[in-house]
């Protein structure tokens, strides 16, 4: 054996063992992260033209066919009667970063599935950070998506006045660590990519129509006050709300203080569920993919 | 006596009310290959998942150096290179692309990695891949690459779990000739899982799992000699079967 070799080798690496981590090694981490998470979403062309087809869907057909239908009164933030496609864009944000937090408990799921989710999961890092940086990953990834739809829509004249485009930036952080967090926890849930279909219907769809997205909740309070507290108590519909308000430069407090509760308990649901051993997978003997 | 670079003391796992080892215990010399033999269901991929931190340990302690897995996991993660069984290779990123996404995933910089990255490359003769994509590899390069990966971090122990499984004859010699390799020029230890008894030398030391229990450890040729066998194939069977018949009786 070359003993100089080897000699040289054990110093660096107990020299690195002991000296724990640096700040410069922690954002190394978050970067490679991010940039692994945002080549997967340029590689996945479908997925990007998808993000977009579904809300300009919402947008130029279901707002044009309800344009008469839907009334829309002068609520909070708006001064003004406005135009009902100005009024769901806020909704189809948020509706973006619904399906983007989805999307990633999905390629989490299948991720498992494949077994890649143990690269992540041997890597030395503290697991929260790990998880943390991926949601950071999945939110700029998110917010990418936003800002190509918001570009779309600006086009047929539908957007914020244009402070707007930037007062909305920490909402969406925000809106879409939430949403990435609870994509990420009920990853944990969820065993099979097969199950994903129930996510879809009892997570996404209830989630996205029990909320302000499509209507004012006034108009469901006439309806059905039952119905109204269910809105109310849904985190999607603060998340609606928080973009709504800073696309017009105020902020809803209320939503700003819902959605940092929120997402702390999901993130730390999320960092319970994938810890090695007391968290769900563990339990199921499956962290990381089938041992 | 020199200081062992993984230490296995008294670990016991269960999935409820299965038991899938049972107070497992031994240790890992600098610069060795062990190979730790077992068939299908003897427990190597959830010790492996243990030595990984991908499970908790349940009872025992796991220690890599000076590093307990459990408490000081950052540590002990940080000098184990490991390759799993089931690929865990991007198939949709490059082969370069893996392993800068691996360095990062170790805080190496990026230059500092691909420096690395490109000689681990030219000595696994893989450098003319390197900008193609995982999904167009056979399956010998992508461990190759695996195995490439593992050492990228420069590891002091490589963990390999059944690494060969499903290769034709000539890469399986040629990965496992690679690894033998690593241990002559870097010094680092291995642990090789396998269930492959051709792949298992005479120097070798062997720790024999079998259903959950350590059934033997030690050279090879020592192990051969106290089971009374006149190879490392009929030790192994040796001792299978007279571990199921204690079983049977009890």
């Amino acid at each position: 054996m070359n003993t100089a070799v080897s000699e040289r080798r054990s110093a660096i690496s107990t020299d690195q063992a002991k000296g724990g981590f640096s700040p410069r090694e922690y954002t190394i981490c978050l970067k490679g992260i991010v940039w692994r998470e945002s080549l997967r979403f340029l590689h996945q062309r479908e997925r990007f033209i998808s993000a977009l087809v579904r809300p300009l869907v919402w947008l130029f057909i279901f707002a044009a066919g309800f344009r008469q239908v839907l009334g829309v009164s002068i609520v909070p933030p708006y001064q003004t009667y406005i135009l009902y496609a100005e009024y769901i864009t806020p909704g189809l944000i948020a509706m973006i970063q619904l399906f983007n937090g989805m999307q990633s408990s999905l390629s989490m799921v299948y991720d498992r599935e494949m077994g890649n989710m143990r690269t992540l999961l041997v890597s030395p890092f503290p697991r929260w950070y790990l998880l943390c940086s991926k949601l950071v990953a999945g939110t700029a990834v998110s917010i990418l998506q936003v800002y190509a739809f918001l570009l779309i829509a600006r086009l047929w004249d539908v957007g914020p006045p244009p402070i707007g485009y930037l007062l909305v930036l920490p909402a969406l952080v925000l809106s879409g660590l939430m949403l990435g967090a609870l994509g990420m926890l009920i990853s944990s849930v969820v065993k099979q990519l097969e199950n994903f279909a129930g996510v879809m219907n009892f997570v996404i769809f209830p989630m996205f129509f029990a909320s302000s997205a499509l209507y004012p909740l006034w108009q469901v309070r006439e309806s059905s006050p039952f119905l109204y507290y269910v809105c109310q108590t849904n985190p999607f519909t603060h998340a609606v709300e928080l973009i709504r308000f800073a696309l017009y430069a105020q902020v809803n407090r209320i939503s700003l203080a819902v959605l940092c509760g929120c997402t702390i308990l999901f993130v730390l649901g999320a960092i319970f569920a994938y810890d090695p051993s007391r968290g769900f997978l563990a339990r199921r003997g499956e962290a990381g993919g089938a041992a | 006596m020199t200081k062992p670079m993984l230490s296995i003391e008294a670990v016991s796992y269960a999935y409820g009310t299965r038991r899938a080892l049972d107070n497992v215990t031994f240790a890992v010399a600098p610069a060795t290959f062990t190979v730790l033999l077992g068939l299908n269901g003897a427990g190597k991929s959830t010790l492996f998942a243990l030595i990984t931190r991908l499970y908790g340990t349940q009872h025992g302690r796991i220690r890599i150096l000076d590093f307990d897995v459990a408490q000081d996991s950052g540590e002990a993660l940080r000098i184990l290179g490991v390759v799993f069984q089931s690929r865990t290779l991007d198939l949709d990123l490059t082969v370069m692309q893996n392993l800068m996404y691996h360095a990062a995933l170790h805080g190496i910089r990026k230059r500092e990695a691909q420096t690395h990255a490109e000689e681990l490359l030219a000595r696994i003769a893989l450098s003319d891949r390197v900008n193609e994509k995982i999904r167009n590899l056979s399956g010998g390069q992508m461990r190759r690459i695996e195995i490439a990966r593992a050492l990228l971090h420069r590891p002091r122990l490589l963990v390999l779990d059944e690494p060969t499984l499903g290769l034709d004859i000539t890469s399986r010699a040629d990965i496992l000739s690679h690894v033998r390799h690593l241990i002559a020029e870097n010094g680092i230890a291995v642990l090789w899982a396998t269930h492959l008894i051709d792949e298992v030398d005479m120097h070798d030391h062997v720790v024999v799992l079998h259903q959950g229990q350590l059934l033997a450890q030690g050279p090879a040729s020592r192990v051969v000699d106290e089971c009374g066998a006149t190879n490392v194939r009929d030790a192994f069977i040796r001792l299978i079967r007279s571990e199921d018949l204690i079983g049977g009786t009890e």
